[in-house]
């Protein structure tokens, strides 16, 4: 047993540690700290591009921190490990807290202290009534206490009582909710998903049928992209409306949708997708995350053939909507890969939807599209498509361009309806302007219980901080040989168990109304220690 | 809707007015502090053994000084009536900025900064009224309370100023006027705690000291009242507004889920929310855990505040994220 002596004091005094407030203090600490790099610096998750521009100003630093977890904070395992620590340390607390609270409910209220005089809110006084009938008239107005009468050797009549049980609920409570609002959250992102996608604003269809309908896709680890549930959007148009300043007032699509129980029976249901409005479906949800053009160029080529391209073009200003892409073509009619290699076309170049040319430098002046123009390059030769290496939809692939096998032909500003010829005969037309939405479809089976949990915190909090634990007693004795035959001395004592704040305004009342009640006035307060307004 | 312009000239003007109230309410704070004798001696306040439950109590005046107040309770009372005048005008600048917009006036940085400001200056107001007894003791650090509002107030009207506009669609939601309003009132309030926190830790050093010397800082702690009252004083005003915040970070969760399609997504905002939600947690149980009480509690407090204005500036201009709304 000698042996063991030391190891069990040490599994205690672990427990100890880990379950203490000092070390629950730490990591709540940690867990501040190590959340603000997650503020401070770019996230892979938030914004990529930021985080390869951090990587380009500080070649240095950079690796560091990103070896270190820097740029992807939350999916860290160091911050996993503080939340982890904190919510063990939070269970090791909580379990024993329960069960003693649980005694407690059952407990009765504490004896009456010998020594009144000595709580942090007192009074003295002598009344008329007798002991018992003191006890009773103040059991009546103790109404919603725990009470306990008891009665001294000394022939002296107590009540001891007590209340603000809830406010431990409410502790209690709204730890727990918190355990409950990481499990949820951590189920979430287990089994939820995330994928945006860019469908034109002039009809076209966006079905969930797997991840590949996206053009981003961020499946939680339990998810492989297959058996989302099914359903299909369809974009019919897209309306914004700006203020004269530019500042946009509201987006709104005009869409159709079918749930997956419409799926067989082919029917559709008319929806205004809005910001802040999302699509809510049994499944998923479908959200108007932003909007931009697709300008739509028809080429005639030399032999007659027309080809018309409308590809989204990505914003690079938010405020005007001046836009950049590449719309890309193959010569009709050309199977051999070779030949294929020579005649390929791309569109190059800024979209204006409100065009602002100073000189020949194209720039927007308002978003909406009321003098749309381009400035475009035309390039020939290989895409490089079938290279093999992943293609932007926005770019052309510059090492085409660089290695020459891609060339420009031409370089020239379009208004609307506008051409240009290239020395081969074919006709580049900017032939019209589409608009795209970008939608997200979010999936997260959980949030309900989030929200839940989140409501719970809520309400524990709001107990635990507003009700208070406090003691009440009364002890009500015969008066002694010098006063007359009948009368009573009473003495109430009160103690707030938790944080102070109120009570004696509280306390204050009770004694008045006990002590006021009966005939007699009640003597002054026992020295100016007799009711502050603080206790403990 | 078509912006008023005249409701919005009224409302600038009024914004405007409500400053120079506030920075006139602040020169005579600090003028009655200056002139005024120490109230309560520092000595005197650390000899009471327990310490609590100096504060209240001995802080009333005698009835007979009521009679003659003195020059610089005289200045002291207009100072308060003045911020009362102030936050009244300053109300109206809101409501006139609201009107003319048809919104809630917290649509912007310059309306949440101001409406930030509002309430903390009505909860001060606030303060003073509940707590009668301390009153004469509290109301000499009007100025102090006074001063971020009137700087914050200051960076409003110039760098952050934003005509009267309809909101941005990403804004345009009932949800601006639940979330943006509870986290304006928390934030507030915890000014006030903040405030009370910092004064805490100035006048906890100078009992610690035994008030000795007549060095210029000692001078300066002994005009303030014990460090129990501002000790509660901010503990009171945390409490209330920390479940205030808790909703509001609540609400923004479920705005987020509506708007952006998740309900956190690790925003800076989100997330520096949250890490002030974490730092009050810990000042709380700080004051319910043996050795943190007392002055490591109020540096929690006050390094909280320190977090909420990170939040409210930096975070909003100079991080871009999804809480930076045309251009602030």
């Amino acid at each position: 047993m000698d042996r063991l002596q030391p190891v069990v004091a040490f599994l205690r005094n672990t427990w100890r540690g880990l379950t203490s407030m000092r070390t629950a203090l730490v990591l709540l600490f940690l867990l501040a700290v190590g959340a603000l790099p997650g503020a401070l610096l770019p996230q892979y998750s938030l914004n990529p591009e930021l985080v390869s521009q951090y990587h380009d100003d500080h070649p240095w630093l950079a690796p560091v921190l990103d070896r270190l977890g820097f740029f992807e904070v939350f999916a860290s395992s160091w911050f996993a490990a503080v939340y982890l620590l904190l919510f063990i340390s939070l269970v090791c607390g909580l379990v024993p807290r329960t069960g003693e609270y649980a005694k407690q409910l059952r407990a009765v209220p504490v004896a009456t202290p010998r020594n009144l005089a000595r709580l942090p809110h007192h009074r003295r006084a002598t009344v008329d009534s007798s002991p018992a009938e003191a006890v009773d008239a103040a059991r009546r107005r103790l109404r919603g206490w725990r009470l306990r009468r008891r009665t001294e050797p000394s022939g002296a009549r107590t009540l001891s009582a007590e209340r603000g049980y809830a406010r431990e609920a409410g502790n209690l409570v709204f730890h727990f909710a918190l355990l409950g609002l990481l499990v949820s959250f951590a189920i979430g992102t287990l089994f939820g998903y995330e994928g945006q996608s860019i469908v034109k604003a002039d009809g076209s269809q966006f079905c969930n049928s797997g991840a590949f309908a996206y053009d981003s896709f961020t499946p939680g680890t339990m998810v492989d992209g297959t058996g989302l549930s099914p359903f299909c959007v369809r974009i019919n148009s897209f309306a914004a409306t700006y203020l004269p300043s530019g500042q946009p007032q509201q987006y709104r699509a005009d869409i159709d949708y079918q749930d997956t129980d419409d799926l067989a029976s082919g029917q559709w249901h008319p929806y205004q997708l809005a910001v802040n409005e999302p699509l809510r479906l049994d499944g998923a949800r479908v959200y108007l995350l932003g909007h931009g053009y697709a300008p739509e160029f028809t080429v005639t080529f030399p032999d007659g053939q027309q080809r018309t391209g409308v590809v989204q073009w990505r914003p690079v200003d938010q405020a005007t909507l001046l836009s950049e892409g590449a719309t890309k073509f193959d010569p009709p009619g050309v199977t051999d890969p070779a030949q294929l290699r020579e005649r390929q076309l791309a569109i190059t170049g800024l979209f204006a939807p409100t065009a602002a040319f100073r000189g020949e430098l194209l720039s927007s002046a308002f978003p909406q599209p009321l003098a749309p123009a381009v400035a475009i390059d035309v390039l020939k030769g290989n895409l490089g498509i079938n290279s093999g290496r992943g293609q932007s939809i926005f770019e052309i692939d510059g090492s085409m361009v660089e290695s020459g096998q891609l060339q420009r032909v031409a370089r020239q500003n379009l208004r609307l309806d506008e051409q240009l010829r290239l020395d081969d005969g074919t006709v580049v037309r900017f032939s019209g302007v589409t608009r795209w939405v970008s939608l997200q479809v979010s999936h997260d089976p959980a949030q309900l219980w989030v929200l839940t949990f989140a409501l719970l915190v809520l309400g524990g909090l709001g107990l635990s901080l507003s009700v208070k634990r406090r003691r009440f007693w009364i002890r009500a004795a015969p008066a002694g040989p010098d006063e007359p035959d009948g009368r009573t001395v009473i003495e109430l004592g009160g103690l707030a168990r938790t944080e102070a704040a109120g009570y004696g305004e509280e306390f204050d009342r009770i004694a008045a109304d006990l002590l006021t009640s009966g005939p007699s006035a009640p003597l002054a307060p026992a020295g100016t220690a007799g009711t502050s307004s603080e206790g403990r | 809707m078509p912006v008023d312009p005249v409701l919005a000239f009224y409302g600038d003007a009024a914004f405007y007015t409500a400053l120079v109230l506030y920075l006139v309410a602040m020169v005579l704070q600090t003028v009655e502090y200056a002139a005024q004798r120490s109230a309560e001696p520092v000595a005197a306040a650390v000899g009471g053994g327990d310490g609590v439950g100096g504060g209240v109590a001995t802080l009333a005046p005698p009835a007979g000084e009521r009679a003659a107040r003195s020059r610089s309770e005289r200045t002291g009372r207009v100072a308060v009536s003045l911020t009362v005048l102030a936050a009244a005008v300053h109300a109206a600048s809101l409501v006139l900025r609201g009107l003319a917009a048809g919104r809630v006036p917290w649509g912007n940085m310059y309306e949440f900064t101001s409406a930030i400001c509002l309430v903390a200056v009505v909860a001060w107001l606030v303060v003073l009224v509940r707590q009668r007894e301390a009153a004469p003791a509290l109301r000499r650090l009007g100025g102090f309370v006074l001063l971020p509002v009137v700087v914050l107030l200051f960076l409003a009207g110039t760098v952050l100023y934003a005509e009267a506009a309809p909101l941005i669609p990403a804004l345009n939601s009932y949800w601006i006027a639940i979330h943006v309003f509870a986290v304006s009132v928390a934030s507030g309030v915890l000014l006030v705690a903040g405030v009370s926190s910092a004064l805490y830790l100035v006048r906890l050093r100078a009992e610690a000291s035994g008030g000795e010397g007549g060095s210029p800082g000692s001078r300066f702690a002994a005009r303030l009242p014990g460090s129990a009252l501002l000790d509660r004083l901010a503990y009171r005003t945390t409490v209330v507004a920390f479940p205030i915040w808790t909703f509001g970070v609540i609400t923004g969760a479920i705005w987020a889920e509506a708007a952006w399609g998740r309900y956190w997504g690790w925003d800076p905002k989100e997330t520096v929310a949250l890490v002030a939600w974490v730092v009050y947690a810990c000042y709380l149980h700080a004051r319910a855990t043996a050795g943190w009480r007392g002055a490591r509690a109020a540096w929690i407090n006050l390094l909280g505040f320190a977090v909420m204005v990170f939040n409210l500036f930096f975070i909003n201009i100079v991080v871009a994220g999804l809480h930076s709304y045309a251009g602030v």
